[in-house]
């Protein structure tokens, strides 16, 4: 009887080790297809290694024969997938990610050869493009760990972007306008906790109006006043970059990590910070047990009402934050709807990244990433239309959200109004 | 002795019900009170209340003689009062330190959590009390037995001393039973008092040095357990006397009905939950699978009845292939379910009783022609159901959600047993139902038997399935662990077969 069980399972293995064993064949062959033919055998590709302006000891760029490396690729994927169905890698992560690099790699030789690409530039933007998404993405965290679904993100980045301009603006500091933006996003949060605690108001109706919300109050007040008035209201100028020093001088890590504004070192810290409150400290077991089973921390004396409530602040005004970090953070004006998504693609990094803080930000670097190349490969005046190339983080997203790295499970009590 | 508890003229109402009416009840010190009751006497309502859950509207409570108020779980536990709750307020995926530590968690540095501190403190608790439990290991991986063990350790670290025990024998094993009935002697030696809720009879007369009764929200009276008989104690909960045993003649069984071969089913996660399944059941006898909740059976019956499709092995009914036959075909071809989650499979809550009466047949003459349904055929149809089933309802027009579980369940076998039928299959038939419905509804299966109908009963109630069955088939993961004749059947073997274990092969006790 045993055996049976067993036999089945292996079936199964079976057939995803050669389900997973052919894909990568598949991407070797289409690599070489796409990219391996269209490459002439004499041309080279460049990647440049250093960024201009920053402060690390320069390295020499990296020239690489581009065909080479483009069979060099087929070569590594095809020998994994070889590999795979003969005997079988354990973690399916490490497919997922040999697939990734080496068509990106293959992509981007393909893309440059005989130009030059800016490889330290692009790490660098990845992680400052993926800054918003990531503190969304920890506001979705914070709040549905308590089992509060926040999908009024966008909104509440939208609407704190715009204060965070105006203030900046008006009273000529930044500062002001930065804990302006997180205060309001604390507020608006608070707003939404209060509707769908005390009111058991479906939380995904309150946070679509929360969005609505934004997108309509902030549009009406910047084609009202904010651009006729540029000067006076929507030009705050943006936070300078602060150059930590030595470790900025490491090459490709100094400018990726160590040069960056307050925003991107908050949210760095922040990412780390949440993980050991989440998982070491009272307030995160309190915060978990509330998610998955609040009835349980109710009978244990946690208060889950008031564990709510402050989570979603915080959550709140950590969104506020990466709403700032849109105007004052990045271009130091205010755009209708500039936010783009980015809320919506945090909560994405989110399941993504598991419910965990150090997973949505590895996911949102993913989507940092993607927006990153997306520009780089307009710079580079890739054949693709650039319409096409615009899509690529929501591309990501949705690839992402098909599951392809296992299955996320939320929270037990995620969405769920507690009654007692 | 010194009283440790009191409760004086507790009373609860919840609108339109009166679920406590001024309840007066009495702990003494180093002894267990059994709170016994039916579903819906008030019991857990009362038990919430002393835990601080719930707030009484009248009442006083005292603990150790001086008066106490207890706004909330905090005030409770800080009077030593603990509570095992019927559904284990244990989180899943959380380990077994953290569940305990939940709430009043040490710290290291004041700030970050000290699990060593905790998992030394839960061994000292677990040798203290023989209640061995790894630390580490995370909740849902433990069987119901040891989760249940959390429980106890996690009121044990709140240093509680009264313990309150809600139901604490409904998932358990016979083994468990008496492992947790050890358990509970141990910390009767330690000083602990216990209150002890369950309505299993043969529990109370097993362990208690009282016995409090509450019916309908009312305490009906307290009984040394020395003068308390199962006769007694069964006719003073439901208010009238009851019989508790199935009476039954031999079982005159015939050529099989339900032919199941080799059967594999997988449960919404695609577990696969029964492996390799194989039984019959003859005409006019009762074939009873026991097993702990969770092995499977829910997943069989589903396949049975065809509300999800078996992965291989075959299903004949009187030699007719049923295997991933849709629910209507089964039905059709003479199969009576009576579903284990009789709110979500067996009744449409809000559909009156004279809709629910019908639903298995209502595209069928006399209830349809055509197109159109026969108003008049499906009310008279039901006032003689009603009458005939004895449902307690004020008219055939009420939804089916208003009645009492028991009348709900009687609505249910009023529809599957008014049409002809080969087999009929419950499961859970009786669960959470009073002891009187529960002889309305036995006897009523055993009425079918007689007929000549084969019947298949799932229960994880043993006593259940000793009262009924004809031959038990114990299910433990899946699998059947072996077939009995239920009249060489012990308790003790079911209950080894049931937690896997061959009592041939096991090693004798000594």
């Amino acid at each position: 009887m045993k055996n049976t069980n067993n036999q089945t399972q292996t079936v199964q293995e079976q057939r995803n080790r050669i389900s997973y064993g052919m894909t990568l064949l598949v991407v070797g062959v289409l690599i070489y297809l796409f990219f391996g033919i269209n490459t002439t055998a004499t041309s080279q590709t460049t990647f440049s290694l250093n960024l201009l302006g920053s402060q690390a000891i320069p390295l020499s760029d990296l020239v690489l024969p581009a065909q080479g490396t483009i069979y060099l690729m087929v070569g590594i994927v095809v020998f994994t997938g070889a590999y795979q169905l003969a005997r079988g890698v354990k973690s399916t992560g490490l497919l997922v990610g040999i697939i990734a690099f080496t068509f990106i790699a293959a992509f981007l030789t393909w893309a440059t050869q005989d130009k030059s690409f800016n490889l330290t530039g692009m790490i660098s933007s990845s992680l400052v493009r993926a800054t918003p998404i990531a503190l969304a993405a920890l506001c979705g965290v914070i709040s549905e760990r308590t089992a509060v679904i926040n999908i009024g993100i966008e909104g509440i980045m939208l609407m704190s972007a715009q204060i965070a301009v105006v203030t900046a603006t008006m009273s000529h500091n930044l500062y002001v306008g930065l804990i302006l933006a997180i205060i309001f996003g604390g507020l608006i949060a608070a707003f939404h906790a209060y509707l769908v605690i005390q009111f058991k108001v479906d939380q995904i109706v309150s946070g679509v109006a929360i969005n609505i919300i934004g997108a309509g109050f902030t549009s009406f007040f910047s084609s009202k006043y904010l651009q006729s008035a540029t000067d006076t209201l929507n030009n705050s100028g943006t936070f300078p970059i602060i150059s930590i020093p030595v470790l900025s001088k490491i090459p490709i890590l100094g400018p990726t990590l160590f040069e960056n504004n307050i925003i991107v070192y908050l949210m760095l810290i922040l990412v780390f910070a949440m993980h050991i409150l989440l998982f070491y400290t009272p307030w995160g077991l309190r915060t978990r047990a509330v998610g998955e089973h609040p009835k349980a921390a109710d009978t244990l004396g946690v208060n889950v009402n008031f564990m709510r409530y402050i989570n979603v602040i915080i959550g709140g005004m950590i969104a506020g934050l990466g709403g700032a970090y849109f105007t004052i953070g990045s271009v130091g004006r205010f755009d209708e709807l500039m936010t783009s998504g980015k809320g919506f693609i945090g909560l994405a990094a989110v399941i993504f990244g598991k419910w965990n803080p150090i997973g949505a930000f590895a996911s949102s670097l993913i989507f940092g990433f993607a927006d990153s190349l997306q520009v780089k490969l307009q710079i580079l005046r890739v054949p693709i239309p650039s319409e096409f190339l615009l899509m690529a983080p929501y591309i990501v997203t949705m690839i992402v959200l098909t599951g392809i790295v296992g299955k996320a499970i939320p929270p037990a009590a995620d969405g769920q109004p507690y009654e007692k | 002795m010194a009283n440790v508890l009191e409760l004086q003229g507790i009373t609860k109402r919840f609108p339109g019900v009166l679920a406590n009416d001024k309840i007066d009840i009495t702990l003494r010190e180093g002894k267990i009170l059994a709170l016994l009751g039916e579903n819906g006497a008030g019991k857990s309502t009362l038990m919430n209340i002393l835990y601080g859950l719930y707030k009484p509207d009248e009442g006083k409570i005292f603990v150790r003689g001086k008066e106490v108020h207890i706004d909330g779980p905090n005030d409770a536990i800080a009077q030593g009062i603990g509570m095992v709750h019927q559904h284990f307020m244990l989180v899943p995926v959380m380990t077994v330190t953290e569940n305990v530590m939940l709430g009043i968690e040490p710290t290291k540095n004041g700030v970050f959590l000290d699990q060593e501190k905790v998992a030394k403190r839960i061994a000292e608790i677990s040798n203290q009390y023989g209640l061995e439990v790894d630390p580490a290991s995370y909740i849902k991986d433990l069987p119901v037995g040891i989760q249940q063990r959390v429980e106890i350790i996690k009121v044990l670290y709140r240093n509680a001393d009264i313990l309150i025990l809600d139901e604490p024998t409904a998932v358990l094993t016979p083994q468990e039973v008496e492992g947790l009935f050890k358990i509970i002697a141990t910390l009767i030696k330690a000083g602990k008092s216990i209150i002890f809720i369950t309505h299993k009879l043969k529990e109370v007369l097993a362990i208690a040095d009282d016995i409090s009764v509450l019916r309908l929200g009312r305490m009906v009276g307290s009984i040394e357990p020395n003068k308390a008989t199962p006769e007694k104690l069964a006719s003073m909960m439901v208010g009238r006397d009851v019989s508790l045993v199935v009476q039954k003649s031999a079982p005159k069984p015939k050529e099989a009905v339900l032919k199941v071969e080799n059967l594999f089913v997988r449960d919404e996660r695609e577990n696969l939950t029964v492996q390799g399944v194989s039984f019959e059941v003859r005409k006019g006898e009762v074939l009873g699978i026991a097993g702990v909740q969770g092995n499977g059976q829910t997943e069989l019956v589903y396949a049975l009845t065809g509300l999800s499709s078996a992965e291989s092995g075959t299903i004949e009914l009187n030699g007719k292939n049923l295997q991933n036959a849709t629910p209507r075909q089964i039905l059709e071809s003479g199969v009576s379910h009576i579903p284990e989650d009789r709110q979500r499979h067996g009744l449409i809550l809000s559909f009156p009783i004279h809709d629910n009466m019908m639903l298995c047949t209502y595209y069928q003459e006399p209830f349809a022609k055509g197109i159109s349904l026969q108003e008049k055929a499906i009310l008279s149809n039901a006032e003689a159901l009603v009458k005939q089933y004895d449902v307690r309802t004020p008219n055939i027009y009420v939804n089916a959600g208003t009645l009492s579980g028991g009348n709900q369940q009687k609505v249910i076998v009023a529809r599957e047993f008014s049409r002809p039928i080969e087999l009929l299959i419950a499961s859970q038939p009786t669960r959470g139902l009073d002891v009187g419905s529960i002889e309305y509804i036995h006897k009523q299966i055993i009425n079918k038997r007689d007929e000549g109908t084969g019947v298949l009963v799932v229960s994880s109630e043993l006593d259940e399935i000793l009262a009924l069955s004809d031959r038990i088939a114990v299910i433990y993961k899946g699998q059947i662990m072996d077939i009995l004749d239920a009249k060489k059947a012990s308790k003790e073997d079911l209950g080894l077969l049931m937690a896997g274990i061959h009592p041939s092969t096991s090693p004798k006790k000594k």
